[in-house]
């Protein structure tokens, strides 16, 4: 595999191998073998145990505890009598996280493990493992399938989804699986009872999966010991972006390897932006913010968090579906009232913006087939909140940044990453 | 008739809806429209006297969009 395709650093946990998600080296099935073990035969409802004594909970974004899942997915499946489907989302839609494109290419049978681990948990036979075209994953990931010592029960088929940033989302996810296209659906039925074939889906994130295959191995108290890394993705401005693993219960300090700068970005596109100062003593499990999909990204003093959030927010707005009416009405106003803001302009009238934006994000949460526009409505806000300053100096015409690009993806820079 | 209704409440397959807007003229005490034509709807149950307008406005949305379901 050309590690060329991924143009991220990697911090290991300082750990035994085993014990980590990361290895420092891609591993093929001989060498995962050799540092992991065999993967413990487990039967369904004991995978479904260990993964609710472990506290294990999705690492995709929404968090959600894996055994709740699997258990759902597993009642439907006996209540519709058909036989689910899992599905590995590893589409990673999010452009400024690099950890499960990391995760896929060093230890892609640790993900392969825990398939078929979440398999007997929900009586699976069928799999899916999907991936962000344009990387060379798919290739990779079916040949690493292939190479398998172990015959596994489940049939894992990879498929390359575009990249879009709601390809991943469940139901596009799904729809796109089912041959159609990678756009949210309304659901009259939940996934997890009406998913790929309308049969039951578990849909889990690879990095989920990842944990389950460790949780198998050294067990639910191991887990809840702390020790155990979750991946992050740092980022400052200019300069390579780090995949991170660490305990969520670190000091945020040691996660990100140096200051919190001005501001962080927590958790992705639909996260929170954070002033530097208010986490200097946290933890990434302490900010009181959800993690999403871990990105960790440092605004350093000399950069605007209102050009930065004006860039996500165009970026969101192209990114919608399309498929349904404040979404597609409301996006555009909230970027194009956050571009004004962002212009340090004399005079703009900033209290008219601000409730341009309030009203616009009242009208698209909640109101749609995905939560795409909540998200979108969670970013706005929680720039204005933390960089109100900021947006007051606009209004006198300064700006700490003047005329310098965004360092968030994408830009014309970072289109190849 | 001797049983008394269901309880419902209104709700929007957001993919399809085109604001047409039959839905609030038809259930005004529960649909209101934004600024851009399309519904929002209260999150309590259909009242029992708004019901056979409710399903009225379902059988004739053009898009298909309006659902009663269970609250």
């Amino acid at each position: 595999m050309n590690t060329a395709v991924l143009p991220v650093r990697i911090r290991l946990l300082p750990t035994s191998p085993a014990a980590r998600l990361l290895p420092s080296e891609p591993l093929n099935h001989d060498a995962h073998r050799a540092v992991y073990g065999d993967l413990p035969r487990k039967g369904g409802a004991e995978v479904i145990a260990v993964a609710d004594h472990a506290g294990l909970c999705g690492q995709g974004g929404a968090a959600f505890p894996t055994h709740r899942k699997m258990t759902a997915v597993r009642e439907a499946a006996y209540r519709t009598r058909r036989r689910p489907v899992v599905v590995a989302n590893g589409s990673e839609g999010e452009p400024a996280s690099a950890k499960d494109k990391a995760l896929l290419s060093l230890a892609p049978h640790l993900v392969l493990d825990g398939i078929a681990l979440a398999a007997a948990a929900v009586g699976a036979e069928q799999a899916f493992l999907a991936v962000e075209a344009g990387h060379g994953l798919g290739r990779y990931l079916t040949d690493a399938n292939r190479r398998r010592r172990t015959q596994s029960a489940v049939v894992v088929r990879v498929v390359e989804v575009p990249s879009r940033f709601l390809s991943g989302q469940e139901s596009a996810l799904t729809s796109y699986l089912d041959g159609g296209r990678a756009k949210p659906r309304f659901q009259a039925r939940p996934v997890f009872e009406n998913g790929v074939g309308g049969c039951p889906t578990l849909v889990l994130n690879v990095e989920t999966l990842a944990h389950l295959a460790l949780i198998a191995r050294h067990g639910p108290a191991w887990y809840r010991s702390g020790t155990a890394g979750s991946l992050f993705t740092v980022r400052y401005a200019d300069s390579t972006p780090t995949v991170v693993e660490a305990p969520p219960t670190s000091p945020l300090q040691e996660v990100v390897g140096g200051p919190a700068g001005q501001a962080m970005l927590v958790g992705g596109y639909h996260g929170t932006w954070l002033p530097g100062e208010s986490v200097a003593r946290s933890s990434p499990a302490t900010l009181g913010v959800p993690l999403g999909a871990g990105l960790l990204a440092v605004l350093p003093h000399d950069r605007c968090g209102l050009v930065e959030t004006a860039s996500i927010l165009r970026y969101l707005a192209l990114e919608s579906a399309g498929q349904c009416g404040p979404c597609l009405n409301g996006l555009p106003r909230m970027a194009t009232a956050f571009a004004e803001l962002a212009r340090p302009t004399p005079g703009s009238d900033l209290r008219r913006i601000r409730e341009d934006l309030s009203r616009w994000s009242g009208l698209v949460t909640g109101r749609g087939a995905c939560r795409h526009p909540d998200g979108t409505a969670r970013l706005a806000r929680s720039a204005l909140m933390t960089f109100a300053a900021e947006a007051d100096d606009h209004t006198r015409g300064y700006c700490r940044a003047p005329n310098r690009p965004p360092m968030l993806p994408p830009t014309a820079a970072s289109s190849a990453n | 008739m001797s049983e008394s209704p269901k309880p419902v409440r209104a709700s929007v397959d957001w993919t399809a809806c085109q604001g047409h807007g039959g839905c609030a003229d038809l259930l005004p005490e529960l649909i209101t429209l934004d600024e851009w034509g399309y519904p929002i709807v209260q999150e309590r149950p259909v009242p029992l006297e708004a019901q056979r307008r409710a399903r009225k406005a379902v059988s004739e949305c053009p898009a298909l969009a309006l659902r009663l379901k269970a609250p």
